[in-house]
Order: structure tokens, then C-alpha cells, then sequence
């Protein structure tokens, strides 16, 4: 057993890798070159596109013990990671390790494949049902878990080497160039995959869109593509992108919003260059609302949006609240709509976004961002991974990145949760430390990180209900009551792995 | 609340009595008061399990940061009277008693609730009432029964039963309802209490909303009872006072403090005489304008009454 800097027990090592022991956000300094696949030679004539996903997975030479992904832009409608791995198992081949983007609800399909051995373990993170079975030790499948930034790292590091990348491209042309802003199965940005472009052995783009050559605007070019497999349908697109994103209405949600947007005013960083990040939920999209009006309000222009993008960034940028946007990933049909049409959305790859081991990621350029969290502690650390049952049930994001190079990271989140009180005494799992969260944001009070006094003062000038975190706390868990611990056996069933590739901590199996 | 004549009341939340979820947020919401209902939003099934959770949560609120009604269900029902007995001893602020169409009714409440701060051993009067006028015997009633018992320190507009009453619909222009809120709220300022207009139902209408708000504000309603938290802002924007009555009244506040000084209650401003009724208008200004975080300013009683 190892020790992390921030008091937690992690493996020596962990599905046959070295655990490095996470000790801060910003020191630990990459060695060596970046990884390198083998040089290719296509000669006039070549034809790309194969048959079926059969012959396409026979002709990458996909064999045992291999490692194959795919990109979640999909999110929970993607049929073409369940579609690969049956034929992958219709093959005989065993094995398999997956290092998708990351894996949804819909890919507890995979589990059966899990018992039947051909697939072995998750070089990813993990949304659902296979996180649950894991965490109750019903499949026996190592998982490791990414940051967004960190996936990235990996596979530039080759401390990940993909095999086969399996690109869902939903428009692309039979020499594989592809964008994923049409077709039926239209997700916008395809920024997580043009990793595995860059970097797989073999890349695969399966499309429900084949269009003559050439596909234009081109997000990933025919000079990174291998084969090209034409199927029915790469998903069901109610799925992969909402009609719209909306902002909440419940009022608790409103509040903690309404507090959020006073805590960024106050921070003296809405001003003219503004950049700004939330993800897609009610809360994070209300805070996004109120920065709205106070920008046009006070005439702000900001520089720009980024990660995954919304409908109401996009209205933000046609109203010039923002010059540009920088997508990694469209949330709504307006957003992909946009990345089509519009020149100052942007499509970014997943390294430019959040990787620390490049020259520089968009993360760092960040103002603020607003994160949510399944808990946090008195330490500051914010879990994402677990919930209250202690199972591994979601998928990491680009939450530490973002945390981590933002001027100002606020954690917008309930203080009670089920009846379960939200700030603990340690979280059950650290995902993003608390070194890099400055304000935590609840219904109850605004806990604010001692390193930001000036803040602090500047929130009780203001008359907004400042609390130390730990009060904050005590009045939380007197409506609700401490709830009982949980209990975990030894086994660790997944590693969280911190951007920089350190092991921060490690999720074990609960006791049943 | 020390003094009643300066207890804001805009904004008075419905919160349903049997949702625990709803209850505990009750101190976060920025309302001037809650009514926690026993009445209309609790299935008759769950009117037991509601008095309970609503009594006990009232005892643990003790960090009261707003007022707590409670409406209970009329006294001619089979609850009522039991709701008064569980709730009470938790301490309330006073009770919003539904289908107050006559001043008798309202004092058999008076009685009870004497009855029952004996029983409790505290102040005589420490419950108050705020009647629901929603009826049309209501209405005609309502004049006597903003008189009839020193408790009632509101009379509350119902529309919705009101206009079951007379058998028309609520539209929201509200022109219906115009003769019914004119006499209430000449009832409750003749009186000398406060009045408090109707629910809006639609949520979603937040415009429609905000129109009545304002016609009920100009009438002279002084509050407004809401059905949903999302509403709470909106009444305080239009009932927030605007900047010239602040700087005003701050200029009153000034001018007073320099008459006491000269040991005089009496002083001119801008060639207007400020005298005690002014002083105390410019303390309400104020008073709403720092409830509302529009203003930063320490206002003490000595400087509106003067030293005893």
C-alpha cells in the first residue's frame, strides 16, 4: 500500500501498473517523448471501406489481449461500442480492453461480454450499471478512471496505446474524413476522438452517414483513417443530443445559482475577457443565466465558453457575451447546429481542452468554472465518482482539469441529498482535490478555501451567508443526522487517477 | 417581531404541511413569512401524519428568521380544532384561518386560542390571526372583522374560493375580483392592520404574475400570498422602494437625529416640516430597503421615538 498526499491508502500497484501516489496538482513534470504509431503507405486506388465491422476489426489484426475505443459523444444513445464488442466476441477474440472516452447507462449490454472474458478491463471511467456490478464484486474487471485532460496525457504519453479505435463518424466520406455535424446521428464536436486519431494503431470510422468524398468541414482527415464501415445506425439520436437544454426550476436549485453568480461578481473576474465554464445541468445552466443578465446588463463582453456546450452559450455568443466558443463536446441540437454555421465555435480536441502535459491547455485560460460534486468534505475535496452506496456510478469528466486551471472553481451543490447530508467529514472518494476548489456554493451558506480571504470578506461585505465549511457543515448534519458509515472490503475493483497520471485514490469493493 | 407596525409582510409563502422535503427549506426561503398548510394541500388521509411533522418541525425552527403562520382547516371541520391543540405548543407566530366569513367565527378562534396560551403559560395575545376573506359573505363581513379581535393583524384575499362563490371564473386581469380587494382593503386600513392579496396560481406566467403585483401594490395591499418560492423575488423588486423615497427618507433619518440633538421632535426639510408620522415612513423605507440588501444602514429605535 501507498499514501497519497492527502491521507488515502492506494494499491502498490493496480491492474499490472504502477500506482503513483497523487502529492499535489502542479509539480509532477513528464519525462520522455510522446508516443508514435508506425508509418503507413497508401497508394492510388486504395479502398478503405470495408464490408462490415467484421472485416474491418480482421483487417486492423485485432487480436487477444488488445485494447480498442470509442468516443462518448453519443453519450447514452452510442450503439457502436455494444455493435463492436459483439463482433469482437462473434470473432473468438478475448481479452479486450476498453480506453473509450468514456462508457454510458447503455453499455451495461457489455456485461455478459465481461463474464464471457472478452473484455478484461476499462482504461476509462465508467457511467451505470458496470460501475455498480464492480463495486458489488459481481464482474471481476479492473477499471481505471480519467479525467478528460488525463485520457489525453495518457494516450500522448503512450502510457495508454490504443489498438483499434472504433470513431463513430456521423457524416464521413469512403477515404474516412469525417465531421459530426450531419447525418442522423449529428452529436456536433467529435473533440474526444481526435485523440484516438492521432494516436490509435488502427482507426476504424464506422458511419450511419456515407457521403461521397470529400466530407467537408473536416474534423478528423482521411490521413489519420484506415478503414471505413458503413452500418445502419450508429445510435438513436432522442439520445445523443437533447432538443434543448433548459435551466432549473426548483427552487433550491435557483438559489444556490442565484449565490453563485453573487460569489463570481464579487471575485472582481466579470469584466471584459470573461471566460467561463458549466456543464449542462439545471443548476449550472441557471448560474449561467444570471451571468447573462449581469453581463449585458453591466455591457461585459466576454472572451470565451468553453467545454461542453450548451444552447445557452451558444445565445451567449450570438449576443456577443462571448467572442468564441471552444467545444469539446455539443449537448444540444442548437450547439451542434452552431459548430456547423457559426466560425466562432470552435471544435477542439480533448488535449488542447484539458491535457497538463502539453503547452498549455484552454483550462488554464479559465476565469471560472462552475463544477457539481456527489459530495464534498471539510478538506474541500469533491467526489464525483461514488455516491452514498459507495458505488462507482460515474465517470470523472473534465471536472480535476478544470478545477484545477481555473481562477476560480466553484462546486454548486445541494447540502442535502436524500436525506443524506452532502458536506462530510472525508468524501468517500476523492476525484478532484481540494488544493484547487475555491468556493463551495450550497443552499445553506457559501464555504469559501482559507486561501482566498480576500474573497471571503469581499462575500460578508456583501451580505451573503458566508459560513466556515465545518459550521456549515454541523448545521447540515443537525437536520440530518450522521449517517452510517460505510463499509468496504480490501479489494480494489478501480484506481482514480488524477490528470497529471498520480493515483489520488481508489475505489473498493462494498461490502455486501 | 418587537414592533408590529414595522413587520414587513410582502411576501407569505404557502408551504404544504406534509411535505418534509418542502418544510426544511423553510428558513432558506427570503420570504417575509410562511403559511405551512393543513388545509387545502393535505389529503384527508394525511392529516394526522402533517400536524405532527408540521408541529414538529416548527419546535425545531427555533433560529426563526421570518414569521410562521399556520392555516389550519376551518373550525367547522373535523380537524380544525385538533390542528390548533397539536400545533400550538410549537409556537407559532399566529394562525391563517380559512373561511373566516364572519366576526364570530373569528372569535371563537380568539377564545380558543386564549384557551390555549392559558394552558401554555404565555402572554395572552402572543397568537395572532390573519383571516382568509374568501367568500362573499366574507367580503361584506370584513370590514367588522378586521375589528373584531385585537389578534388579527391581517386580513388575506382569497380569490380562489371567492370566485367559487359567486360562481364566476378567475381571469388574470383580475377584474372580477376588483370590488371584493377594494373592500378588504378598506376594511384592514381602516382598521389600521395590514392587507394581503390572493395567491397567483400560474408558475410558469412570471410576467402575468408581476402585472398583478403591481395592480395589488398600487391598490394598498401590503403582501401577497405565493404559491411557489420562485415568486418571493418578484414581490420584493416591486414592492422595493425606489431610490429617490431611500435617499429621502435617509435625508428624514438625518434631519430628526440633528432635532434630538437640539432636544426637539420637529424639524424642516427643504422647507417641509418632519415630524414623528414622517419619521417613521422614512424608518419603513429603509427598514425595506436593508431587508431587501438595498441599502447598508443601522436604524435604532431611540433615533425613530426619541429617547424615554
Amino acid at each position: 500500500m501507498a499514501r497519497t498526499s492527502l491521507g488515502r491508502w492506494i494499491p502498490e500497484t493496480f491492474d499490472g501498473r504502477l500506482c503513483r501516489p497523487y502529492q499535489d496538482p502542479f509539480s509532477l513534470q513528464p519525462m520522455g517523448q510522446r508516443a508514435t504509431r508506425a508509418l503507413r503507405r497508401v497508394n492510388p486506388g486504395h479502398n478503405k471501406v470495408m464490408a462490415n465491422l467484421t472485416e474491418a476489426i480482421l483487417a486492423a489484426g485485432l487480436k487477444d489481449g488488445m485494447t480498442i475505443s470509442t468516443h462518448h459523444h453519443l453519450r447514452n444513445g452510442d450503439a457502436l461500442l455494444n455493435m463492436v464488442v459483439r463482433a469482437i466476441h462473434a470473432l473468438g477474440i478475448q481479452d479486450i480492453t476498453i480506453a473509450s472516452s468514456s462508457v454510458h447507462p447503455v453499455h451495461a449490454e457489455l456485461l455478459p461480454y465481461i463474464h464471457s472474458g472478452t473484455i478484461r478491463a476499462f482504461e476509462c471511467g465508467v457511467n451505470g450499471l458496470i460501475g455498480e456490478m464492480a463495486s458489488k464484486g459481481e464482474i471481476r474487471c479492473p477499471i481505471t478512471v480519467r479525467t478528460h485532460g488525463g485520457r489525453a496525457r495518457a494516450l500522448m504519453s503512450g502510457e495508454v496505446r490504443v489498438d483499434v479505435a472504433f470513431i463513430a463518424a456521423p457524416c464521413c466520406d469512403p477515404f474516412g474524413n469525417m465531421n459530426g455535424i450531419a447525418g442522423p446521428s449529428a452529436c456536433g464536436s467529435l473533440g474526444y476522438a481526435t485523440l484516438d486519431a492521432d494516436y490509435a494503431e488502427t482507426v476504424i470510422a464506422v458511419t450511419d452517414y456515407l457521403q461521397p468524398y470529400p466530407v467537408a468541414p473536416i474534423s478528423i482527415a482521411q490521413t489519420q483513417v484506415d478503414y471505413v464501415v458503413a452500418v445502419e445506425s450508429l445510435g438513436d439520436p432522442q439520445k445523443i443530443v437533447s432538443t434543448t437544454t433548459r435551466t432549473t426550476t426548483d427552487p433550491i436549485g435557483l438559489m444556490i445559482a442565484g449565490y453563485a453568480a453573487e460569489v463570481i461578481e464579487a471575485s472582481g473576474l466579470l469584466k471584459d475577457g470573461f471566460s467561463f465554464q458549466t456543464g449542462s445541468g439545471g443548476t449550472s445552466l441557471a448560474v449561467a443565466d444570471r451571468l447573462r443578465d449581469k453581463m449585458l446588463a453591466a455591457g461585459i463582453k466576454g472572451s470565451f465558453g468553453s467545454g461542453g456546450i450548451t444552447g445557452y452559450f451558444v445565445d451567449m455568443l450570438e449576443q456577443g457575451l462571448f467572442r468564441t466558443l471552444f467545444d469539446v463536446q455539443c449537448f444540444d441540437l442548437q450547439a451542434v447546429r452552431s459548430i456547423g454555421s457559426n466560425p466562432g465555435h470552435v471544435e477542439i480536441g480533448a488535449d488542447m481542452y484539458a491535457n497538463p502535459f502539453n503547452g498549455g491547455a484552454i483550462v488554464n485560460q479559465l476565469d471560472v468554472v462552475i463544477l457539481g460534486a456527489t459530495e464534498v468534505d471539510v478538506d474541500f475535496n469533491v467526489n464525483v465518482n461514488t455516491e452514498s452506496n459507495g458505488y462507482l456510478l460515474h465517470n470523472t469528466g473534465g471536472h480535476s482539469d478544470t478545477a484545477a486551471g481555473a481562477k476560480l472553481s466553484i462546486i454548486t451543490v445541494p447540502s442535502i441529498r436524500g436525506r443524506l447530508p452532502i458536506i462530510r467529514d472525508a468524501v468517500t472518494t476523492i476525484t478532484t482535490p481540494g488544493e484547487t476548489i475555491d468556493v463551495i456554493v450550497t443552499e445553506r451558506g457559501i464555504a469559501v478555501n482559507d486561501r482566498h480571504s480576500d474573497l471571503k470578506e469581499e462575500l460578508l461585505r456583501r451580505h451573503l451567508p458566508v459560513k466556515d465549511i465545518r459550521e456549515l457543515q454541523q448545521e447540515i448534519v443537525a437536520l440530518t443526522g450522521q449517517p452510517k458509515p460505510l463499509e468496504f472490503e480490501d479489494d480494489v475493483i478501480a484506481v482514480i487517477e488524477y490528470r497529471d497520471g498520480s493515483i489520488i485514490d481508489c475505489v473498493r469493493r462494498v461490502k455486501a | 417581531m418587537a414592533n408590529d407596525e414595522f413587520s414587513l409582510r410582502r411576501s407569505l409563502l404557502y408551504v404544504p404541511g406534509n411535505m418534509p422535503s418542502m418544510l426544511q427549506n423553510v428558513p432558506l426561503f427570503h420570504c417575509d413569512a410562511v403559511f405551512i398548510d393543513l388545509e387545502d394541500a393535505v389529503p384527508l388521509n394525511e392529516k394526522d401524519a402533517a400536524r405532527i411533522l408540521v408541529s414538529r418541525f416548527i419546535a425545531t425552527y427555533t433560529q426563526r428568521n421570518k414569521e410562521v403562520f399556520v392555516r389550519i382547516n376551518a373550525l367547522d371541520t373535523p380537524w380544525g380544532h385538533e390542528d390548533l391543540c397539536r400545533v400550538l405548543p410549537a409556537r407559532p407566530d399566529g394562525i391563517r384561518l380559512p373561511k373566516a366569513d364572519t366576526p364570530e367565527i373569528v372569535e371563537r378562534l380568539d377564545t380558543l386560542l386564549t384557551e390555549m396560551e392559558e394552558e401554555l403559560n404565555v402572554a395572552i395575545g402572543t397568537f395572532k390571526i390573519i383571516p382568509s376573506i374568501e367568500s362573499a359573505l366574507g367580503v361584506i363581513n370584513a370590514i367588522k372583522i378586521a375589528r373584531c379581535s385585537s389578534r388579527v393583524i391581517a386580513l388575506a384575499f382569497g380569490a380562489e374560493d371567492y370566485t367559487a362563490s359567486m360562481e364566476i371564473e378567475r381571469t388574470k386581469g383580475g377584474e372580477e375580483l376588483f370590488h371584493a380587494r377594494a373592500r378588504v382593503l378598506w376594511a384592514a386600513k381602516a382598521a389600521g392592520i395590514q392587507a394581503i392579496d390572493t395567491i397567483f396560481a400560474d408558475v410558469g406566467d412570471m410576467a402575468s404574475f408581476r402585472t398583478e403585483v403591481a395592480l395589488v401594490k398600487n391598490l394598498g395591499f401590503t403582501g401577497k400570498s405565493l404559491v411557489n418560492p420562485r415568486q418571493i423575488d418578484v414581490v420584493h423588486e416591486v414592492f422595493a422602494p425606489q431610490k429617490d423615497e431611500i435617499d429621502y427618507a435617509i435625508q428624514v433619518i438625518e434631519a430628526i437625529v440633528r432635532a434630538r440633538k437640539m432636544g426637539t421632535g420637529v424639524i424642516a426639510l427643504n422647507g417641509k416640516m418632519v415630524d414623528a408620522p414622517v419619521v417613521k415612513r422614512a424608518a419603513r423605507v429603509i427598514r425595506t430597503a436593508v431587508s431587501q440588501g438595498m441599502l447598508d444602514y443601522q436604524l435604532d429605535d431611540e433615533v425613530i421615538y426619541g429617547t424615554h
